[in-house]
């Protein structure tokens, strides 16, 4: 493992104490002169056609200034798939049909939040019901209600993957494995909820605040639904309070509070409650997955043929990814010669499913990981054993879709199992206790332009200041995982500067150079490897510069210290300040600035570098009432080379607690169409005393793609903990439970069918 | 409706606000006084973001009327900081990683202020009883539970208790 100076040091974050004083500013907590506060109008139908608004009597009410629906918009339908327009299927505001519960219909500003709620009571709105579809089955049968007209069967898109020759290969194995997984909709429980704070000036620009995980897609959308050019839209990303793939895209709150702006000419702010959290954003796909694998007597994979059938909701959001990648990851860590995959992405009258942490990763991992373990027992082959007989590695490349570069995986292995006692535990189990194992891959960022954006996905500035410190321009979001102290720690090392030296704007689409967004683990290798580009740039000019007076060439010199010397002589040295005088005086006074850019070339389809880990969990399950407490979590985990280990525990710690959660309690709960449990109370993730002990182990490999050799940290982690545990019930008291979450319920019905307790 | 006059102590300061009597002291923090440390983030009591210690106890500002916070000594995350000098719950917050995107953070701050004043060298499984009503989807709760375990050895160090 390389030494740096400011790299793979325990940086605390640049911005915990503004957190930790209450002085960071959220979006909710900005306010303007005459500002107006917006509210949705929902839908309370999961299917019906509008046939009439009437507004007239929430107009007449005082304190309302504008009341917009379908009408008053362009009619523009848009999406994030760019890149095929017929996956383009919503409106900011309902044109003529509603197809969810929580669909919006119209927004009212008002001089405060109590006149807004009333204005809403107030709209009326004659619909005529539709027959709805809520299961994906039922939704893809012939003469299913169509959520929307001209989607045969309800199917928005198809994705296969296929490699050598399934039948072959179950042709040639020993034995063959069928199973049936089903997975729920979980929710992601941001803590800050959706805020969009919209100004328009007297020029007709508009300024917009967002609780976004990109301010680049936003400001594109929104000047696509308000036939505004991007320029005419400035999109800041203030501090964010979690987003966990919920705050991808364009929201219709950040759609009305633009628009009713304009039309009043006062800044208007839209904050979505807790409920309209649960009922109106995102959640993760739930996914029907049919696996069969077939093995060789010693365990060695030969074939695996998998389909996959999303309940997608009412729109397409990140439905196509999801679709690809939950059949994706059907393939990996493993060696299979032979893979087919097909899919499907179907459309029901429920709130739309998107990206979420750990994105088409949870659900093909608790079926594949669950199905290894069964298989594994079936031919008395330990769960240890069986994953590292069929373990990829370094090199390996995934039929013509995907290629590994670094790869830990096998060390991942070995480490968690020396880590947790895995040898020991499995022979000697106390009653009620039991282990078992997860393994995983996860992207460092998606290589797939399914935006269509014409800049490279990542971009970055640093400008140097003659005091010797420098400013860093990036347009990468941090929502809570630490990505700006990332970004500042990148560049004061290439720099040779401490972390003081380094200032940090971000994620304001006027000021900061085009990045895609924080999704996909792409932050780190991406937003990160353009950082260490501009900061390269920023180093050869001030080289330059540096070394006629250093009397040396530009080649043989180091930054370091905050200086510039030359190299195996520490003592021709000039302080980074002088440098940077010395380079801005031979450039007739010109701003010093470095440029840097990232997008994945040759890589793939997928991504440009894979993380790797395996999870090792311990329960204890109570027979008399099916409840499951996690014990100790023990996880190896390949990130390459973490940048900031605190960082990255925090993030391993995080992914551990969203995968506990799925596994064991968290689903969205829906009675025709309509969210149930949309509470906190009801909805129920782990709190304190519900999480374990965790011991993480760190496999370092040094990724030639990402920057200081850095790969993927932030949601890998989730997938493996869910088989993990549900293996671990497995060894504790003999059952599989093959649909999340895992309730004290089901395990105690799965007892009963096996003949005991109940 | 008309607004009521009401006075309020928040962070030994007092002020007079004029409230409607049904305002939460959560609104009026944030609304009224600009004290935007303590986050809604449920607003139904669920969540603990918005955690602030009355007469030194942890309370949901959400579900305190303002009306309800007359006479009691509030304290808000603002009030903690004594002259820029970061208590040592918020140090220990800041140096161990128990901060991610901050929103649940003054709750969980103040919740642990208010079991180490009651109970200065809680163990383990009772920094996690003490914040088990403060949700938080980032961490996992685990640098949490170490930063207030830290802190509480601070302070017990600079009472002359035992110190590590």
């Amino acid at each position: 493992m390389k030494e740096y100076s400011v790299v793979g040091k325990r940086v605390p974050r640049i911005d915990a104490a503004v957190k930790a004083t209450g002085s960071a500013q959220y979006t909710d907590d900005m306010t303007l002169p005459a500002m107006l506060y917006g509210k949705l109008l929902r839908s309370p139908h999961p299917h019906a056609a509008i046939l009439n608004i009437d507004t007239g009597r929430a107009l007449a009410l005082p304190g309302v200034k504008r009341i917009i629906t379908g009408k008053d918009t362009l009619g523009v339908k848009y999406g994030l798939w760019r890149m095929y327009p017929d996956l383009l299927d919503e409106y900011p505001l309902a044109m003529d049909r509603v197809r969810f519960i929580g669909d919006e219909v119209a927004a009212v500003a008002a001089i405060d939040e109590d006149t807004a709620q009333e204005a809403l009571e107030l709209i009326r709105v004659e619909y005529e019901e539709l027959p709805a579809v809520f299961d994906p089955l039922e939704a893809m049968e012939d003469g299913a209600p169509q959520v929307h007209e001209g989607v045969d069967r309800n199917i928005s898109v198809t994705r296969h993957v296929a490699f050598g020759d399934v039948e072959r290969g179950f042709e040639e194995s020993d034995h063959i494995r069928e199973d049936r997984f089903v997975t729920q909709a979980v929710h992601h429980g941001n803590m800050e909820p959706h805020a969009a704070l919209a100004s328009f000036d007297a020029s007709g620009k508009l300024t917009l605040w967002s609780s976004t995980q990109s301010p680049y897609i936003v400001q594109v959308l929104l000047a696509m639904t308000l036939g505004m050019r991007e320029g005419d839209i400035r999109v800041i990303k203030p501090h964010v309070g979690g987003g966990f793939g919920n705050k991808i895209e364009l929201f219709p709150l950040e759609f009305c509070s633009a628009l009713l702006s304009r039309d009043t000419g006062r800044p208007v702010k839209i904050v979505y409650t807790r409920t309209e959290e649960f009922i109106a954003t995102r959640r993760r796909h739930a996914i029907i997955i049919e696996l069969k694998t077939g093995v060789k007597k010693d365990g060695t994979l030969v074939a695996r043929q998998c389909r996959n059938i999303l309940d997608g909701g009412a729109y397409n959001s990140l439905g196509p990814t999801a679709t690809f990648l939950s059949g994706f990851f059907h393939t990996l860590p493993y060696k299979f010669p032979h893979f087919k995959y097909d899919g499907c992405h179907v459309y029901t009258n429920k709130a739309p499913a998107g990206a979420m942490r750990g994105f088409g990763q949870t659900q093909p991992y608790f079926a594949g990981e669950t199905q290894l373990d069964i298989i594994a027992e079936e031919l008395g082959i330990d769960p240890l054993e069986i994953r590292l007989k069929n373990a990829c590695g370094p090199g390996y490349e995934v039929g013509r879709v995907a290629k590994v570069s670094t790869c830990g995986f096998t060390e991942c292995l070995e480490e968690a199992a020396r880590g947790a006692g895995w040898k020991d535990k499995r022979r000697s189990r106390e009653e009620g206790r039991g282990i078992g194992m997860g393994s995983y891959t996860f992207l460092s960022g998606g290589s797939f332009n399914w935006f269509r954006t014409p800049q490279a996905f990542s971009n970055a500035l640093v400008k140097a200041g003659e005091d010797g410190s420098v400013n860093l321009y990036t347009g990468s979001s941090d929502i809570g995982q630490g990505s700006d102290t990332t970004m500042c720690q990148i560049a004061a090392e290439e720099l040779g500067l401490g972390m003081a030296d380094v200032k940090i704007t971000a994620a304001d689409t006027e000021t900061t150079p085009m990045d895609i967004g924080t999704w996909g683990s792409r932050v780190t290798l991406m937003a990160g490897n353009a950082v260490l580009g501009a900061a390269r740039d920023l180093k050869g000019q001030l080289f330059g510069a540096a070394a006629s007076h250093l009397g040396t060439e530009p080649g043989e010199l180091e930054a370091g210290g905050g200086t510039i010397y030359v190299r195996g002589d520490p003592d021709r040295k000039m302080a980074f300040s002088e440098a940077v005088a010395a380079a801005v005086k031979a450039d007739k006074g010109n701003a010093l600035i470095g440029r840097g850019s990232y997008h994945p070339e040759g890589k793939g389809i997928v991504s440009p570098a894979f993380a790797f880990g395996a999870t090792i969990a311990e329960v204890e399950v109570d027979r008399e009432t099916g409840r499951v407490t996690v014990l100790k979590v023990t996880t190896a985990h390949d990130c390459g080379m973490p940048i900031n280990p605190m960082s990255v525990e925090g993030q391993l710690e995080g992914s551990v607690h969203t995968g506990l959660g799925q596994t064991l309690f968290e689903q969205e709960i829906t009675e025709k169409g309509r969210i149930v449990n949309a509470s906190f109370l009801d909805y129920q993730m782990p709190t304190s005393r519900d999480m374990p002990q965790i011991d993480m182990i760190e496999v370092i490999t040094d990724e030639p793609e990402g920057p200081f050799g850095a790969k993927e940290a932030g949601e890998g982690l989730v997938g493996p903990t869910v088989p993990a545990i549900a293996n671990a019930i497995y060894d504790a008291v003999g059952v599989w439970v093959k649909d999340l979450p895992i309730t004290p319920e089901k395990v105690l019905k799965a007892l009963k069918e096996k003949g005991e307790g109940g | 409706m008309r607004g009521v006059l009401i006075e309020l102590k928040v962070n030994g300061e007092h002020y007079e606000v004029a409230v409607e009597p049904q305002r939460t002291l959560l609104e009026v923090l944030r609304e009224k006084l600009g004290l935007t440390g303590t986050k809604k983030a449920c607003d139904e009591g669920q969540c603990g973001s918005c955690t602030v210690l009355m007469d030194g106890k942890p309370v949901s500002s959400c579900l305190v009327l303002a009306l309800e916070a007359q006479g009691k000594d509030i304290l808000t995350i603002e009030g903690l900081s004594n002259g820029g000098q970061l208590h040592p719950l918020q140090q220990a917050f800041v140096d161990l990683g128990a901060i991610q995107c901050g929103y649940c953070t003054p709750g969980m701050i103040l919740a642990g202020k208010a079991l180490l004043d009651e109970n200065p060298s809680p163990t383990e499984d009772e920094v996690r009883g003490a914040i088990s009503g403060n949700l938080c989807r980032c961490t996992g709760y685990a640098k949490i539970v170490e930063a207030i375990l830290s802190a509480s050895r601070v302070l017990q160090g600079a009472q002359g208790g035992p110190a590590q």
